[in-house]
């Protein structure tokens, strides 16, 4: 079997959003960059799977040369090999449409639910539709039997669980797998993966970023008395408005 | 003109966000058709045209009761095609998300998803969207005629401003390929009230120390009507089902009050938090860093103070 794992390039959940040249880029001074946290159960399950079936991973990526440090941590975490597509991710349309492009001849194509810089949450869904594939997302459990795949998708308030036939595009996140930390010997034998840079097919872009804005500074909590809880409800109705 | 609304629906009832959905699309302008899909209550239907729509399409075939997404994908897609609609605007949801985008791939829209407010018009079509999981927005300009549009709750103030109009049947061609995914089962919790949808959420951390105490929570909860939440530990530890997980890798929530019980207020859950209006903290460290991203905060034991906080209420109705 052969999975293909979509791995983002994206800041560290502990990161301080910033933006810089009249709010138009994003500042990447003192960020931290790591593998998306939903594309890492994704890896980490494809590499169970390799482990248990001898599936090979190849993991993709939509980024520039800045990003193959993370793909490398990819490769060091077990992935056999990689493709980076030289360009910068800048709208969900654009990232599924390159990966449509090396997707064809994989039995399962795995990523995150959704990146966690632009959040579109659609990559998996635009790119099954553009392979004619079923794609399925947010998905906490996946197990192969055979060319069936049975798997629980979380929905609001609950879980369903559902079947697809392989070749499928699946959205993971938490708890498919654990996440995989690199040992020594998967970190030096990462330098020596494959790891092949390709340039994009070209796509019109239909959608622009023209600037970012930060939300407001939020106001000073006001602190009461715990031996006043009456008086935080009086506010919550008064002064805030929402009871 | 014509824009399409996809009305989801859970158990017969419309969410409220498919209504601010359906404002949305009125205040763009031209004409607004909406559609619900499988099996709905006749009453919730009719709620549809008094926010803005002009047509309702009611595709009830019972096939439709399961929503697999590939099959709704392609039944909004006739629905546009019939109506000849320019725009498909829905909520965003486990749903309406991958529905939404599977339609723009098809009809070569521009698409959106999280958008939190209505869209300006004066330089281009533009959306404000909600990034880096709440922390920041971008103002993404949709350049295609066509336009796909996800919106994240609270994106438009629900008002009435049409009247009740009958809704039409409408039997989309079903393509038994489409079916390629099998739903075996759902499994739903009892609660009735949806975490992503509900207006005030009370949230439990680690500081509850244990899953045996969350009797003084769900009181709390049910004393205000508020679905219950947690924190990333509380999902890890077995303690809540992984469903309740509010934060950067569970669910985001927005309502109009978030009451965090226990949890100290990292980063990640804060992502989770941060489009409430109203954020109240009780927690005993008084250096807990969720206090600087609360509204109000009680310094004290959670097991005194959460059951005088249900007792104020309760007196206060």
């Amino acid at each position: 079997m052969k999975i293909l794992v979509c791995i983002s390039h994206v800041p560290d959940t502990t990161s301080k959003i910033n933006f810089i040249e009249n709010n138009t880029k994003f500042d990447t001074t003192g960020v931290q960059f790591i593998i998306g946290p939903y594309d890492d159960y994704a890896l980490a399950r494809a590499i169970e799977l390799k482990e248990s079936s001898g599936a090979t991973v190849t993991v993709l990526n939509v980024g520039l040369a800045d990003s193959e440090p993370t793909i490398r941590k990819a490769l060091a975490i077990g992935a056999d090999d990689a493709i980076r597509v030289n360009a910068e991710p800048t709208d969900s349309y654009f990232v599924a449409s390159q990966i449509a492009e090396h997707a064809k001849g994989f039995d399962l194509i795995l990523m995150g639910r959704e990146s966690i810089d632009f959040n579109g949450g659609v990559v998996h869904a635009m790119v099954g539709e553009m392979l004619g594939l079923p794609a399925i997302s947010p998905v906490m459990k996946l197990e192969i039997d055979g060319t069936k795949v049975k798997m629980a998708r979380e929905i609001e308030g609950g879980k369903e669980y559902v079947e697809a036939d392989l070749p499928l595009v699946a959205g993971c996140q938490e708890p498919i797998a654990e996440w995989k930390i690199p040992n020594m010997r998967g970190i030096m034998s990462a330098r020596t993966k494959p790891l092949k840079v390709v340039e994009p097919k070209a796509v019109e872009k239909s959608i622009v970023a023209q600037k970012f804005e930060l939300p407001p500074p939020k106001g000073a909590v006001k602190m009461i008395s715990a031996d006043n809880v009456a008086e935080l409800v009086t506010r919550l109705k008064n002064e805030a408005k929402v009871l | 003109m014509t824009t399409l609304v996809f009305i989801e629906s859970a158990d017969g009832k419309i969410k409220k966000t498919s209504l601010e959905a359906v404002v949305y699309a009125h205040a763009m302008g031209g004409t607004v058709v909406a559609i619900a899909l499988g099996t709905i209550e006749k009453q919730e239907l009719d709620a549809v045209g008094k926010y803005g729509a002009t047509k309702v399409l009611h595709a009830a075939d019972a096939k439709l009761d399961h929503p697999v997404i590939q099959v709704y994908a392609s039944v909004l897609l006739q629905a546009m095609l019939q109506e000849s609609a320019d725009n498909l605007i829905l909520a965003n949801s486990s749903l309406g998300t991958p529905v939404a985008a599977k339609v723009a791939v098809k009809t070569g829209a521009s698409f959106a998803s999280n958008v939190v407010e209505l869209p300006t018009t004066t330089s281009g079509f533009v959306v404000k969207r909600s990034i880096y999981t709440g922390k920041a927005f971008s103002f993404v300009e949709m350049k295609s005629a066509k336009k796909v549009i996800a919106i994240k709750k609270n994106a438009a103030e629900l008002k009435e401003t049409g009247v009740a109009v009958p809704s039409v049947p409408f039997t989309p061609a079903l393509n038994d390929s489409d079916f390629n995914t099998r739903i075996l089962s759902t499994e739903k919790a009892s609660t009735e009230i949806s975490l992503p949808e509900a207006n005030i959420v009370v949230s439990g951390g680690r500081g509850l120390k244990g899953p045996e105490h969350w009797g003084m929570l769900e009181e709390l909860a049910k004393t205000l009507h508020a679905a219950t939440g947690c924190s990333k530990p509380v999902s890890d530890m077995g303690w809540r089902p992984h469903h309740e997980h509010v934060g950067q890798t569970g669910v985001k929530v927005a309502p109009q009050l978030y009451i965090a019980i226990g949890i100290s207020g990292a980063i990640q859950h804060l992502a989770g938090v941060n489009s409430s209006k109203c954020i109240v903290v009780i927690n005993k460290d008084a250096d807990a860093p969720f206090f600087k991203a609360a509204d109000y905060g009680i310094v004290g034991d959670a097991f005194e103070v959460v059951p005088k906080l249900t007792a104020a209420i309760k007196a206060s109705k």
